[in-house]
């Protein structure tokens, strides 16, 4: 692994990895079993280098910002890089994101420069928000030949010949604007800067290492920041190979395992979950006779209670492991709470979930499992340089988490007065409960903040998904995430609700339950709500009539949600 | 070659099956993940079983953002 101490930003850093590592396998495409590309790093960086000389000549230079919208393919990181080279701050957004939603992060980062896929651009080009961006040039990759691209250019054209000339950066200049959420509502654009991912590339790497040989498998899309360090920047450093698959279906994700000999993996709760699912049903499937499984798995539980002894239980439980390649050192579960039931299940198999907790805004990850010894019931402890503290404590420890160590984010892009709210002397406050065991894990137990968080991980604010009911037939509205009104003991089963004031003698009818439904569904499946609380009172605002929400869901919080809740 | 009706008819049929729902119980204009009350992976699922039957390959970027039967019926049928 290169010593990141000595390097000032992430482009110093990868330049070096390339030169470094140049014989070493760095990417390996695929498109369900047909392999598209297996690059060397040598290779990379002769793609990547005239992409950067083409970004230069067309006036790109040091600070300014590029934004990449993507699915996880090579494309992603050979542009990434060239941005870093030529001095630039990449915006990496959510393909998942509607059009709208993406111009108007786009806007609001300030990016110049958008790199994206040709499918992602067909509607990009042809929404509403496009006039507002501030975007000059658009790459668009993979465009069919006769293909119009009405004003964008061919990524696979955009070169220029001749060397491009390194910019340097510093630690403290921003390496990435990372948008946690804000899609509607209030943006927050994370400034992550060069020394946030240098330091927590250290810590990580620390717990789970990369080398060469090393094959992560690039599920959680790129833009996400467990993928960006895990499936980017952590494995180039260190000379290991990224695996990106075009499909996301379960059995093409199954089948690289063992193909590609994957050795860390990195998913969503919901992922492992189905995973576990899977592997119960062909366990509950099996003959009487090969029911031995099961005490195969006690007797490794045993054996790996104190840590995790990865050569006995491939030993042990053969098959099992040679379902995932029988090289998987360690899957990699983040974005959202994952279950302990879950988490236990793959550590009894000998199959080590390396389970932690972050925010965008603290850089990767804030704490981690780090095996030694397990608890499924816990988020593992802080990283190294990683400072964290319960604020305010109850009586039984739990109290609000808050963080502070050099991958905590430099601020919010543009909104200085969210940034204070945020970062308080230094600490940066979570929004998140918790407390820590005696021997330093800390276990999350709900959520002081009102938003709330998918098993797909996906961050909600109801103050990005309210702009969908706007006009709708009553006095007033607002939405909430459940738990922020009934506070709750729990990282699952997360819930939105509308509050609605009706006018004075104005039934809550059919038609108006209709008319929510239909603006219910224009929403994204994972934000929308699920129920309606009716409240007859008007809503607490302040001097310049915005909603009051702590107060108002207050006030709520006095209803019994059992009823007070009416479902759409 | 089959019309777009058709194809809505047999998106539908096998969505109805596949979940194991009665007959007749899904409309073109249903979205899949509120009346089937299913996750993005289950949608993978389904178009796994909708490539097999129809014999062509969709690709997940085709389906970004796709969620009701009458628009997944009518990219199936571009690719017929």
């Amino acid at each position: 692994m290169l010593d990141l101490a000595k390097y000032q930003s992430v482009g110093a850093a990868l330049k070096d990895a390339l030169d470094r590592f140049a014989r070493e396998v760095c990417l390996i495409e695929v498109d369900r079993e047909r392999e598209k590309e297996r690059l060397t790093y040598r290779d990379f960086k002769e793609r990547a280098h005239p992409l950067a000389k083409a970004l230069q000549d067309a006036g790109f230079s040091a600070g300014n910002r590029a934004s990449i919208i993507m699915t996880n393919q090579s494309k992603w990181l050979i542009s990434a890089y060239a941005v870093f080279f030529a001095g630039g701050a990449l915006v990496p957004l959510d393909y998942k994101l509607t059009p709208d939603e993406q111009w108007q992060l786009l806007k609001h980062s300030g990016a110049t420069i958008l790199i994206t896929e040709y499918p992602v651009w067909r509607q990009l080009s042809v929404s509403a928000g496009r006039a507002s961006a501030n975007v000059q040039t658009v790459l668009v990759t993979e465009a069919p030949s006769n293909a119009e691209l009405e004003g964008a250019r061919r990524w696979e054209e955009f070169r220029s010949e001749g060397e491009p000339s390194f910019l340097p950066r510093t630690r403290k200049d921003i390496a990435c604007v990372v948008y946690s959420s804000g899609t509607g509502g209030r943006p927050k654009g994370c400034m992550m800067t060069h020394e946030n991912y240098l330091e927590q590339c250290v810590a990580l790497t620390s717990l789970y290492p990369f080398w060469p040989g090393v094959r992560y498998l690039s599920i959680l899309p790129t833009n996400h920041a467990i993928d960006f360090m895990v499936g980017f920047f952590g494995p180039f450093t260190c000379g290991a190979a990224v695996v990106h698959l075009r499909t996301l279906r379960p059995e093409y994700v199954r089948e690289a395992f063992p193909k590609y000999k994957i050795t860390y993996v990195s998913l969503v709760p919901l992922v492992l979950k189905n995973l576990q699912k899977g592997l119960q049903a062909r366990f509950a499937a099996l003959p009487r006779g090969k029911r031995k499984v099961f005490n195969v798995v006690a007797i490794n539980k045993m054996l790996t209670k104190g840590r995790p002894r990865l050569g006995i239980s491939r030993l042990l439980l053969k098959q099992v492991h040679e379902a995932f390649g029988g090289e998987l050192r360690a899957i990699i579960v983040g974005g959202a709470f994952t279950e302990p039931q879950t988490l236990q299940f793959f550590y009894d198999l000998g199959i080590p979930v390396a389970n932690g907790y972050g925010l965008t805004e603290a850089g990767t990850a804030i704490t981690v499992n780090d095996l030694r010894p397990f608890r499924a019931d816990t988020v593992g402890k802080p990283l190294p340089g990683m400072e964290v503290r319960i604020m305010n404590p109850a009586s039984d420890g739990v109290g609000e988490v808050a963080v502070r160590g050099k991958t905590v984010m430099a601020g919010y892009l543009n909104d200085p007065e969210l940034t204070a709210e945020t970062i308080v002397d230094g600490w940066l406050m979570t929004g998140d409960l918790g407390k820590f065991y005696k021997h330093g894990h800390l276990q999350l137990s709900g959520r002081k903040k009102n938003m709330i968080v998918t098993e797909e991980g996906k961050n909600i604010y109801p103050e990005d998904i309210e702009s969908v009911f706007e006009g709708l037939p009553v006095k007033e509205f607002c939405v909430f995430a459940a738990n922020y009104i009934w506070p709750k003991r729990s990282m699952t089963g997360e819930r939105l609700v509308l509050a609605l004031h009706l006018e004075q003698g104005q039934p809550y009818s059919d038609e108006l339950r209709r008319e929510i439904n239909v603006r219910n569904q224009r929403l994204l499946n994972y934000k929308r709500i699920h129920g309606v609380v009716l409240l007859e009172e008007d809503f607490p605002r302040t001097a310049s009539l915005k909603i009051r929400r702590n107060v108002l869901a207050e006030g709520l919080s006095k209803l019994d949600s059992a009823t007070a809740v009416l479902p759409l | 070659m089959r019309t777009l009706e058709q194809t809505t008819r047999e998106v539908l049929d096998l969505a109805t099956k596949h979940f194991q729902l009665p007959e007749g119980s899904l409309a073109p204009e249903d979205d899949f993940f509120k009346r089937l009350g299913i996750d993005s992976l289950q949608t993978l699922e389904m178009l796994s079983r909708l490539e097999n039957h129809f014999g062509i390959e969709l690709p997940d970027y085709e389906v970004q953002g796709v969620s009701d039967f009458k628009t997944l019926a009518e990219r199936i049928q571009s690719r017929l």
